[in-house]
């Protein structure tokens, strides 16, 4: 793109087309008249002709565009960042978060928070952990930071509170066991890349 | 004074092509570390001795290639750090340290602090050109606090080595790991040094070096602090926090006298608990050594302290009421002074029986010497001294500091060692090959001063007295041995070819019997010690020494005779090449005896400070008026390197202060600290502000927390001693009051981390003996204890703990360490 435009600063002196309005009537019997002609002319039916062949189309036709929400919600893109969801491994049907914490460290408005322990299979349990929305700034470096693709933004973007404060706890935002089949793959912000296989060096096994 | 000083000669080292400064005999490592120059290392230690399990600290010197851990610097020495083929073998030791190393990173509790994975990213590694089969390796607890993951142990062998050179326990080893061969193939396009590492690494797993599954050690943690991965971890540790969400707060180790700096590691306790809690001690583990009281007594935090402005009053009326103030050595320099002021403005008596003694033996100390404190610190015996010998202190339970420095001299500095204690441990010969042991009987502790004069002192500079008197011990007796000669003897044999007789010679064992004169040292039968033998053996243990050093215990500060033992020591102290150090028995007790005016009895009403008393206000919060714990306070302290240190609050305290209780009664600054610039200076203090102190150690291990207290040195005449009075031994039954490793109050007491039991400690066949519970009768009381067996200990000394302030132990002792006792099964 040209930057001429930008770089002409001399306001006021370029060449504006004027739009034709015609003329408005100045005596008060011309005022009148044209007072007449609008009133009498019909464009209020015209305006109503499209609504109503709408509304024929809407419920006599199937042909309906509003969208019933609450009972109805518009699909949004996978990379809008709303609120998280927690995912499980679809073949073992456990979490997929690992406790690592990152997720913790980077967030910026300081709003996750997270407990940890030494649980009996000798691995690290997430025992608590919760985030607050009304702190949350929906930036997506949570999601982004994940190694295991376990925290992501899934579509749920109300958050209309009645206080400031809101907490989710892990199981909240966690993947119902029963809906397991249902749970999408993340394609946002830090989601594997396409060509990701073709970045991999191997590395010899001996097994 | 008597110092000896080595001159420490520097030598010009040039490092890639900078000259630099180093001393004479340090390792191109510390030399170039010291110069803020970085070196990759993983397996040395500062402090300890090479081990070259890691060889990634390959460099080239004049043209050679060798490892800066284990070559010292020469004068006009080239040092080149990269060379194509070092950078080779170094990245190709990093690969196999990657082979097979679990992929957790994300969740292991080095959380990113992992110096596999720094030296991974260094020498940037990014692929992989070597593969072995796993071995499987069980994740094992090996005591009450550490936590052992083979899978990610790198076997740089920094656990065992600082277990046996600094600690002294020696309680880790390297053990067969069952794991495959490596393929021949390697051996010919594998870098040399990263298949010889390889080889040794795939062989070998960190265990216990009792061959059971459990450690007996000290629990001192160290193991846990030097790992370079997530190997090892306090128990409590595993997988609670990561290392970047714990704030570091500065502070000193509160409960020995060390006065170890280390860091309090604190974070919000919980999701729903948003208070903060201490997750873990750590420590500049290069320069610094912590102890099992420091690194797991830390969560004896005042939490239920609240602002109860009646117990408030209560205790202002207490204090107008009181004739006496009793406390003891836990409490910060400023509490000191608050205490001495209200003396001085209050006229009330300051009572402190675990200070007392050790104030006057300090005392008697200086009118004998001039010197107001001890000549060195257990840092400079661990650097330069190479014989050590201790006297009047039970090292593995008294004092952390003393016992490394034991043992590291020993080890480090091919040291030799004297340890004079009435009860056997058998930890001590472990230190080292040359150290003699005198578990002498109870009271002779004067008859071992006697012989270090007769070892070491300069005879000519004795006065004629005392040399009369040591001379006294000595007794020369004729023996008739028999001893095997060889002797030739001339015969003269007939020649049967010639028929000539011809002289031979022939050599004949014959038995003669043979006079000697054998002097013995009555001093060394009195000890306990085998004067026959003792000659041969001081004699190789005197080889090749130069820096000597002598530490004192508490037993000393205790003893009957104290005023002659502090005279002893001067006298030593100006007669023989030697520097002493003395160990403050517990926490402030050097604080407290230089600040305090302390009196020898308490009388009427009594404010008990973390003490029993009338009125107590207490850390612990079970007194009438709750004060900080020493976690919960800003302030300072004075260790047995004769410095005063800065320690900072870790936790949140939400009553009152024992400054606010001065305001009320004499007047004080606004906060405690304001007293620090306060402390009197005649006694070494120098007045800086608490702000103004710093705290951090140099790279070359310089310490620069705090200051070094100023001692005044005035020149004094030799003092006049005492004869040991040999009769004044205890026979009998007797009790040492000696707390278990790891505990010295009712703090170590109250965290969760220390398991040690308020109990009676004896020799295995000695608990044998005494059965489950035993009730001690002392002279003014008695006290029941369980008992428990302690397999170091040997000899029939029963050891009864103090550190329960409300058992009232110190009372039942008195004056002195050692009782005679009835002990009678209950």
């Amino acid at each position: 793109m040209s930057l001429e435009q930008f770089k002409n600063r001399n306001v006021g002196v370029q060449n504006y087309t004027t739009l034709d309005v015609g003329v408005s009537p100045t005596t008060n019997k011309a005022k009148f008249v044209q007072f007449i002609t609008r009133a009498v002319k019909g464009e209020l039916f015209v305006g109503l002709w499209v609504t109503g062949k709408a509304m024929f189309k809407a419920l006599f036709q199937g042909d309906m565009h509003t969208v019933k929400y609450p009972f109805e919600k518009m699909p949004i893109s996978p990379r809008y960042r709303a609120i998280h969801d927690m995912l499980r491994l679809l073949e073992s049907g456990s979490y997929r978060c690992i406790g690592c914490g990152l997720c913790e460290k980077i967030c910026i408005s300081n709003c996750i928070s997270m407990d940890t322990r030494y649980d009996e299979n000798q691995r690290k349990e997430v025992s608590e952990y919760t985030i607050n929305f009304g702190r949350c700034i929906f930036c997506g470096y949570c999601a982004e930071v994940c190694p295991e693709l376990a925290i992501v933004h899934g579509p749920r973007y109300e958050n209309a509170s009645e206080q400031r404060a809101g907490f989710s706890l892990f199981e909240d935002m966690l993947t119902p066991i029963d809906k397991l089949n249902l749970q999408q793959e993340y394609d946002g912000f830090g989601a594997i890349s396409p060509n990701a296989d073709e970045n991999i060096k191997q590395t010899p096994l001996a097994y | 004074m008597s110092e000896v000083k080595t001159v420490e000669n520097m030598v010009s080292i040039t490092i890639d092509g900078t000259e630099y400064k180093a001393k004479e005999g340090e390792y191109i490592l510390n030399a170039a570390r010291a110069n803020d120059i970085f070196v990759p290392a993983i397996c040395y230690l500062t402090r300890c001795s090479p081990t070259l399990a890691c060889r990634i600290c390959l460099v080239e010197a004049d043209g050679k290639q060798v490892y800066s851990c284990n070559t010292k610097v020469k004068e006009g020495m080239e040092v080149t750090i990269d060379t194509p083929n070092i950078l080779e073998e170094r990245r190709a030791i990093m690969e196999v340290y990657d082979v097979n190393h679990p992929l957790q990173c994300g969740v292991c509790d080095k959380s990113g602090e992992c110096e596999l994975q720094n030296y991974t990213l260094e020498l940037g590694v990014d692929s992989q050109s070597y593969m072995i089969p796993d071995t499987k390796r069980e994740v094992a607890n090996w005591s009450s606090v550490l936590h052992y993951d083979p899978g990610l142990c790198i076997v740089c062998e920094r656990c065992t080595t600082v277990c046996k050179d600094m600690i002294g326990d020696a309680a880790i080893t390297t053990t067969k790991r069952g794991g495959a061969d490596l393929d021949k193939a390697y051996k010919e396009t594998m870098p040399k040094d990263a298949y010889s590492m390889w080889n040794k690494l795939q062989k070998s797993v960190i265990a216990p070096s009792n061959g059971t599954d459990e450690t007996n050690c000290s629990d001192c943690g160290e193991c846990v602090a030097v790992c370079p991965v997530g190997a090892l971890v306090s128990r409590d540790f595993v997988y609670q926090s990561n290392a970047w969400d714990l704030k570091r707060v500065p502070a000193v180790a509160a409960h020995s006298s060390d006065g170890a700096q280390i860091y309090y590691e604190v974070k919000p306790t919980s999701i729903e608990d948003r208070t903060e809690k201490i997750f873990r001690i750590t420590n500049e583990w290069s320069y610094v050594s912590l102890d099992g009281s420091a690194r797991f007594a830390y969560d004896f935090q005042n939490t239920t302290a609240t602002k109860d402005k009646a117990a408030f009053d209560a205790a202002i009326e207490a204090f107008k009421k009181a004739e006496t103030v009793r406390f003891n050595a836990m409490i910060t320099n400023e509490e000191a002074a608050m205490l001495q002021t209200l003396k001085e403005k209050m006229g009330l008596k300051l009572y402190n029986l675990e200070v007392r003694a050790f104030q006057k033996f300090l005392n008697h100390y200086e009118a004998a010497s001039g010197n107001a404190l001890w000549s060195t610190d257990t840092d400079a015996i661990m650097k330069k001294s190479d014989f050590v010998i201790s006297i009047g202190a039970a090292l593995r339970n008294d004092s952390p500091a003393m016992k490394y420095a034991f043992n590291n001299v020993q080890k480090m500095n091919k040291g030799a060692g004297l340890y004079f204690h009435p009860v056997g441990d058998t930890l001590i010969p472990t230190f080292g090959k040359n150290v003699e042991i005198f578990n002498h009987k109870v009271g002779l502790e004067e008859a071992a001063l006697y012989l270090v004069l007769d070892l070491f002192a300069d005879k000519e500079k004795l006065p004629s007295e005392v040399k009369d008197y040591i001379e006294s011990f000595k007794t020369t007796e004729t023996k008739t041995i028999k001893e095997k000669v060889e002797k030739t003897v001339k015969e003269m044999v007939l020649n049967e070819e010639t028929g000539e007789e011809e002289e031979v010679s022939k050599k004949v064992k014959e038995m003669v019997e043979k006079e000697i004169t054998v002097s013995t040292n009555g001093l060394i039968d009195l000890l306990g010690g085998d004067a026959s033998k003792f000659d041969d053996v001081f004699a190789k243990m005197m080889k090749k020494k130069e820096n000597f050093s002598m530490m004192l215990g508490e037993d000393l500060y205790y003893h009957d005779k104290a005023e002659n033992i502090a005279k002893l020591v001067a006298l030593v102290e100006a007669t023989c090449p030697i520097n002493v150090v003395m160990t403050p028995p517990k926490s402030n007790a050097l604080g407290v005896a230089l600040i305090c005016e302390l009196d020898d009895a308490p009388s009427g009403y009594t404010v008990g400070y973390n003490e029993n008393g009338d009125f107590k206000l207490s850390a612990l919060g079970t007194g009438d008026l709750d004060m900080p714990a020493m976690n919960q306070q800003e302030g300072t302290l004075c260790n047995i390197g004769k410095r005063l240190l800065p320690t900072n609050a870790a936790v949140e305290y939400n009553g009152y202060e024992l400054n606010d209780l001065m305001k009320v009664l004499v007047g004080a600054p606004e906060l405690t600290i304001d007293w620090t610039a306060t402390l009197p200076k005649e006694r070494g203090f120098k007045g800086i502000e608490f702000d103004a102190l710093t705290n951090s150690f140099d790279n070359d291990g310089t310490d620069n927390r705090g200051y070094v207290l100023e001692t005044s040195n005035v020149e004094t005449e030799l003092p006049e001693v005492e004869k040991c009075d040999e009769n004044a031994v205890l026979e009998g039954d007797i009790a040492y009051r000696c707390n278990p490793a790891r505990q010295f109050n009712d703090f170590t007491d109250k965290s969760h981390e220390i398991f040690e039991a308020f109990a009676l400690y004896a020799s295995v066949e000695k608990a044998e003996s005494l059965g489950d519970k035993v009730e001690v009768v002392f002279e003014n009381g008695s006290i029941t204890l369980d008992v428990v067996a302690d397999a170091k200990m040997t000899g029939d000394i029963v050891k009864v703990p103090d550190y329960r302030a409300a058992e009232g132990v110190y009372d039942l002792f008195g004056e002195s360490r050692y009782k005679t006792v009835t002990l009678r099964k209950a």
